[in-house]
């Protein structure tokens, strides 16, 4: 106890310094990953992905990012056994925070696609089964998170495939595709708009509605959602009237003009990607900070704490310039390598992964956006989509996942010891 | 530092490198015309210069080629069979490769066309040249067999495109018969060893058409998946 209110002030300092430096690099790397399928099929310019993923982020952080923080905070580790010892925890959070940090930056230097969520699950797993007892793991909920891993990407590449699927079908299989992509695609971005808002109103708002003595059922949600759907779509279908067909585009390509009504699409897809990241991924970096402000503040480990709104700005405002000082550049050389993809496949690769990564978000279960997107692209190729996927990107992952769970968690062992003995 | 992104994920679609590769070769045996009209006119210089042309034409094919190849690893999944493909590109490779080879050899004997036989030879290198010409246009629509997922209508405009080539594959191989009845009531009237080979030349343009063909064969069983 007394460790706590002798060292609170610096170990809430270095809690943030170290919560920040995790959310910078979640923007300098993870962000990029997210939105460099737009940036590659020329849908948005550079400046325009960092500036979407910069409000969007935010405001997927904001409204849909509660639950897996929460999973991150207190779900991974038992709180009882740390009731007697918050400082165990304290450092614990610490060390998960600055082993994550570490692991990531040896990973990016010897080029490996590892997840922030599986090194900071890693992590946290770490400091707890090693540094206090087996018991303090919730081994329930790791498995949970675990299984969520493996089908978040499967999931995706479900959905992708049958998304491209309906394109073909619907749009590029027909005999006048141009015309039919006009009709069919507010109807894809009012998937996008409705998947959203959906879980903006059940999941992130929940407690505000609360505040305000506003009880909604499940049908009066979707109703809402619905409007804010019809009003996105709408914005849509104006954007796509500006599109007119040019007859010089067709002479190499006769789906050239399609593709440019599919890159408004794109424009859509990579707000909701950038709202499901950002709902997803800044949990990382805020969850741990989260625990250590609350158990430092009141000097005990607290399962039920309100979560002040300052950590979820600071998680968001690292992500912000993580973007702004790095992400821009691995954004671009992304958007340089990936010269295959059109908005027609990149669209149906977002959407999938976005409405995957809000799903998790909304059932509090942390997954790798990247793997996720992976997944999508995939589904893609599997309908004939793309003309070239490496697949010895897949193997790579599969690697990284048998790697970074120990690595994780080796690093942070090894933290968690060295505060223990710093501070006592 | 190299950091490790989902542009990885993405290898480079061999589609647009073919239709290179088959413009290429098409460069190279379209250049038959020209060639074959300075032949008739007798003059060995442009004819020479031409056939320098086509041989370029064929090594920058190869070239594309094994580029092609370097770059086709077992780990790149492709809406098509790798298999397929490299067989696409060989038979591609073929037609530029007998288009070198009739220009080489007229050139290397400096071959005289009799006048009689003139008018049908510039039809039957037409003819051959058509076939040729099918074939690349066949193969354009590989992007846009890509863009709808190799599935529906452009299948069937690929298929028609195919049909096409077979037409005109038939036609020049009536050209060639007509051209060889041609030869055969003149030839005693000629030395007997240019007979030799301007009987070798007529088999191999009927050769280019017939190679022009097979691409579009390997095309189809490209899209029968």
């Amino acid at each position: 106890m007394e460790i706590l209110s002798q060292y609170g002030t610096i170990l809430l300092i270095l809690a943030c310094v170290f919560g920040f430096f995790m959310a910078w690099g979640v923007g300098a790397n993870d962000v990029a990953n997210a939105m460099g399928t737009s940036v590659g099929s020329r849908a948005l310019t550079i400046r325009q992905a960092i500036l979407i993923a910069a409000v969007f982020e935010f405001a997927g952080a904001y409204l849909a990012g509660g639950e897996v923080t929460a999973t991150i905070r207190k779900g991974i580790i038992d709180s009882e056994v740390f009731a007697g010892q918050p400082e165990l925890l304290v450092y614990g959070m610490l060390s998960a925070l600055l082993a994550a940090g570490t692991w990531l930056l040896i990973a990016s230097v010897l080029g490996w696609p590892v997840s922030t969520t599986h090194s900071i699950v890693g992590a946290i797993v770490g400091f707890s089964a090693v540094g206090i007892s087996a018991d303090a793991v919730s081994w329930g909920k790791v498995g949970s998170i675990v299984a969520s891993w493996v089908v978040s990407p499967v999931l995706a590449g479900t959905i992708s495939f049958l998304l491209f699927r309906s394109v073909q079908r619907l749009i590029l299989n027909t005999e006048d595709p141009f015309a039919n992509a006009k009709r069919y695609i507010p109807f894809y971005m009012f998937a996008a708009g409705w998947m959203v808002a959906m879980v903006t109103l059940t999941k992130g708002l929940k407690h505000v509605l609360k505040d305000a003595k506003i009880e909604l059922s499940f049908i009066q949600d979707a109703g809402i959602a619905a409007l804010v759907a019809l009003l996105v779509a709408g914005i849509g279908v104006a954007m796509l009237k500006r599109i007119k067909r040019d007859p010089e585009r067709e002479k190499g390509n006769r789906f050239a003009n399609v593709e440019r009504l599919f890159a408004i699409l794109m424009v859509f897809t990579a707000c909701a990607m950038a709202f499901a990241h950002g709902s997803n991924d800044v949990a990382n970096a805020v969850g741990p900070l989260a625990a250590v402000v609350s158990t430092v503040q009141s000097g005990a480990v607290v399962a039920k704490a309100t979560m002040p709104s300052w950590i979820l700005l600071l998680g968001g405002l690292g992500i912000v310039i993580g973007l702004a000082t790095y992400g821009f550049k691995v954004m671009a050389t992304i958007g340089r390598k990936i010269t295959e993809l059109t908005p027609s496949r990149g669209f149906a690769a977002e959407l999938a992964a976005a409405s995957t990564v809000v799903l998790a978000s909304g059932t509090g279960l942390p997954v790798s956006t990247t793997h996720t997107l992976v997944g999508a692209v995939l589904g893609v190729g599997l309908a004939r989509g793309i003309g070239a996927l490496n697949l010895r990107m897949v193997s790579t992952i599969a690697v990284s996942w048998v790697v970074t769970l120990p690595a994780g968690a080796g690093i942070a062992i090894v933290f968690f010891f060295f505060f223990k003995g710093v501070f006592g | 530092m190299p950091l490790s992104n989902i542009a990885s994920l993405f290898g480079r679609s061999p589609i647009k490198p073919i239709e290179k590769h088959m413009a290429t070769a098409h460069e190279a045996s379209a250049d038959l015309i020209p060639f074959f009209d300075a032949l008739m006119q007798g003059d060995l210089a442009e004819a020479e210069k031409v056939q320098k042309r086509i041989s370029a034409s064929e090594n920058r094919a190869d070239d594309l080629k094994r580029d092609l190849r370097l770059h086709l690893p077992d780990s790149l999944f492709m809406p098509v069979s790798r298999t397929d493909l490299l067989e696409l590109l060989r038979a591609q490779d073929e037609v530029a490769n007998t288009a070198q080879d009739i220009a080489g050899l007229a050139v290397g004997r400096k071959m005289e066309i009799p006048a009689p036989l003139q008018p049908l030879m510039k039809t039957f290198v037409d003819s051959a040249v058509a076939t040729s010409e099918q074939a690349l246009r066949a193969i354009n629509e590989l992007d846009e067999l890509l863009e709808s997922g190799f599935a529906g209508r452009e299948v069937d405009i690929a298929q028609r495109m195919t049909e096409e080539l077979d037409n005109l594959e038939r036609k020049s191989d009536k050209l060639e018969v007509e051209i060889r009845a041609a030869l055969f009531k003149i030839e005693k009237d000629l030395p007997p060893v240019d007979v030799i080979f301007l009987y070798r030349v007529i088999e191999w343009i009927g050769d280019l058409a017939d190679r022009a063909h097979s691409v579009g064969n390997r095309l189809q069983l490209l899209l029968a998946r």
